[in-house]
């Protein structure tokens, strides 16, 4: 501003002096507004602590209001799905589990489910390794919605969620490491079944976890559920109805909350879910404050499945497929370093049967060979319709492994939730879709 | 939509282009046999230690299943040549095997099978699951196939819908006029296989970095052997690394 109507000039001994009177008020008064006129473009991310891992939000504002939004992944692609072309159809479980890290299980599982029905032995699998599987997969499904319902409860300013949901979370992650031998990237369910049994210690902490976890369910429900700041920052925000949920191809919890019961373990049953007793949680506002319902609503399910899972447990059985062209050679055994070959195991191969170990070093080395042919299997991960398309040239390598990942296709949803809203709720409309970024970009 | 092989440097959409080091580690390329005296086991004459040993099998031709088709397939099968006129055109094959339906549709129809796919009362095929590439060098004249999984909510179905086209003419209507929902999957198959979607809102690379040369997930494209910016680095071919024979 130059102009002698706001700073007047005078010279002085020191030099020219300017006094600054008034403001810009003329552009003010003439009725340019320069708040509301001009749209400002933000970045936000990729290292955002709001923004669920390595995704880059560009948001165009008016004001608060956000007129555009757009989210660009790719930071996390490591070429999972390449790789897997290089390894045998074994060795995909420990790549697949990497994808999704926070529901590894639920990726082992539809991996080896789509790898059983390329060779044909879906009904081979034993009762009691698919009962394994619907118990670490509900476990995984609870410590991933508490993973959800910590972080959207900091997004939100509830720290103390933050800390519960961790807190809870390791409780399930105990239970893997005594099952698994490890926290994350198991590579525990295989094509065929799993790589060992459940041992009783792990039995005796699930029932003390079921104990556990209504009690603090409840607290959660205490700390958030009548808490004003959060209904504020939950409720008629980042709506999405059920057709907007069709189009964009959306599934899982946020489908749910929009009123549409589709459940592929209720729709579509796989893993003997049709002989479990347990409900569908749905909600029909179709906002964040529907999906907090639904998603707290499916850990108590899934205490259920787990409970009646455990229940099923106690009848003893194989946790193989009986077809030793196909089931890993090895006794596992948990060392101090993980799971491993056990080495009374190996002694006796080494020691005493020449066979074994000439079929162990094949099938460890070479692998299965699976007929030729393509199958898609979809399982109902935490974050909805998790399928894996599987093409198999005869070899014993995939010849293409595709993972249609429910991170990545809900994540197309932000924009129609956060355009025309404040930014603020930007924040809380992307945690309630859940994206995982290394699921999305794999 | 400009075609990229139409207009190479117009900006826009980037140029498929040979990766460094695609000429090498392929598994096309690679002898399908062993040399004699060594054997079954082993790589010969490379050093790769990664397990891969570039065996190259021929593939079976997929053959029509013949009726019944079992289950609801037929329903389905019967129900699209009834509301779709154009059907005998359209299908190419009709696939039967574990369970599932495949439909082989010629690439220049598939927007519209989709459209019947999903509105016709007796099919309603409300959700495109996924939408993805696969590649099939070397067994299949129009090599790369773009593969849709359709679910119907209504009747709890599943089909899938598969086409072909040639690498060196790659196109085929995008369905994200029927089904929003493929506008990330359907950048996704472009990004990783170089698949044009013509009538894509924005067909931009979506994982891989906007310059980024070649499709990674052709199979005439190899597995590592691309440079990494990082202190100079580069990680070579697999057929080029460390020898420990």
């Amino acid at each position: 501003m130059t102009t002698s109507n706001y700073a007047t000039e005078r010279e002085t001994t020191e030099g020219k002096v300017f006094t600054v009177t008034g403001g810009d008020w003329d552009t003010v008064v003439s009725g340019t507004d320069p708040i509301n006129d001009e749209r400002i473009v933000v970045n936000m991310g990729p290292q955002h602590p709001s923004t669920h891992g390595v995704l880059r939000l560009i948001l165009e504002l008016e004001g608060e209001t956000v007129r555009e939004a757009r989210s660009v992944i790719g930071y996390l692609h490591t070429g999972i799905e390449k790789n897997l072309e290089y390894r045998n159809w074994v060795q995909g479980s420990t790549f697949v589990t990497r994808m999704d890290y926070l529901s590894p299980l639920f990726n082992e599982t539809a991996y080896s489910l789509a790898v059983e029905k390329l060779l044909g032995i879906s009904d081979d699998v034993t009762e009691r390794a698919t009962t394994i599987r619907v118990l670490m997969m509900e476990l995984n499904r609870i410590s991933s919605h508490l993973v959800w319902l910590a972080t959207t409860g900091m997004e939100l300013g509830a720290i103390n969620m933050m800390l519960y949901g961790f807190r809870e979370r390791e409780y399930i992650l105990e239970i893997f490491e005594l099952v698994t031998g490890l926290r994350m990237n198991h590579a525990y369910v295989r094509p065929g079944g799993v790589a060992q049994d459940v041992p009783d210690d792990a039995i005796i902490k699930i029932r003390e976890f079921l104990k556990l976890m209504p009690k603090r369910l409840k607290e959660y429900e205490d700390l958030l559920s009548g808490q004003p700041i959060w209904i504020e920052r939950t409720k008629k925000v980042a709506v999405l109805d059920v057709t907007g949920c069709l189009a964009l191809g959306v599934t899982g919890p946020v489908l749910r909350s929009a009123g549409l019961a589709w459940d592929l373990r209720k729709t579509m049953p796989y893993c003997g879910y049709e002989t479990y007793e347990f409900d569908v949680p749905t909600h029909t506002d179709g906002d964040v404050w529907g999906r907090y319902l639904v998603r707290l609503a499916e850990i108590r399910e899934s205490l259920k499945l787990v409970e009646q899972a455990v229940d099923r447990l106690a009848k003893p059985g194989p946790v193989m497929v009986a077809d030793r062209k196909i089931a890993w050679p090895a006794q596992l055994a948990i060392g101090v370093d993980g799971m491993g070959n056990s080495l009374e195991h190996v002694a006796k191969i080494m020691g005493q049967s020449m066979e074994s170990l000439i079929h162990h070093f094949k099938l460890v080395t070479e692998g299965f060979r699976v007929p030729p042919g393509q199958v898609y299997v979809g399982i109902e991960s935490p974050r909805g319709e998790l399928g894996v398309h599987a093409v198999s040239d005869g070899g014993t390598r995939p010849y293409r492994v595709h993972y249609r990942e429910p991170s990545f296709i809900n994540l197309q949803a932000l924009p129609a939730m956060a355009e025309g809203g404040l930014i603020a709720d930007v924040i809380a409309g992307g945690a309630s879709l859940d994206p995982v970024m290394g699921g999305c970009d794999r | 939509m400009t075609a990229p092989h139409d207009k190479p440097n117009d900006g826009g959409v980037p140029v498929p282009v040979t990766p460094a080091g695609a000429s090498s580690g392929a598994p096309a390329e690679h002898p399908p046999s062993s040399p004699a005296g060594r054997g079954m086991f082993g790589n010969q004459g490379s050093g790769d230690v990664s397990g891969y040993g570039g065996l190259v099998r021929p593939r079976r031709s997929v053959e029509s299943a013949a009726r019944p088709f079992g289950g609801y397939f037929d329903e389905v099968h019967d129900a699209l040549e009834e509301a779709y006129p154009g059907f005998a055109d359209a299908i190419e094959k009709v696939v039967v095997d574990r369970g599932e339906l495949t439909l082989h549709v010629r690439p220049e129809r598939i927007a519209e099978v989709c459209q019947v796919m999903r509105d016709d009362l007796a099919l309603r095929f409300e959700l495109c699951s996924s939408v993805s590439g696969v590649d099939y060098l070397g067994a299949d004249e129009r090599r790369l196939h773009v593969v849709y999984q359709l679910t119907s909510m209504t009747y709890r179905r599943r089909v899938r819908l598969e086409t072909a086209v040639p690498a060196e003419n790659p196109h085929l209507p995008s369905v994200t006029a029927v089904y929003p929902t493929a506008d990330w999957q359907e950048r996704e198959a472009y990004d990783m296989f170089g698949i044009v979607f013509d009538g894509h809102p924005n067909l931009t690379r979506i994982l891989m970095p906007d310059d980024w040369e070649g499709h990674p997930q052709r199979k005439d494209y190899p597995l590592g052997g691309v440079p990494v910016e990082y202190k100079g680095a580069e990680i070579p071919p697999p057929d080029r690394r460390r020898s420990y024979q």
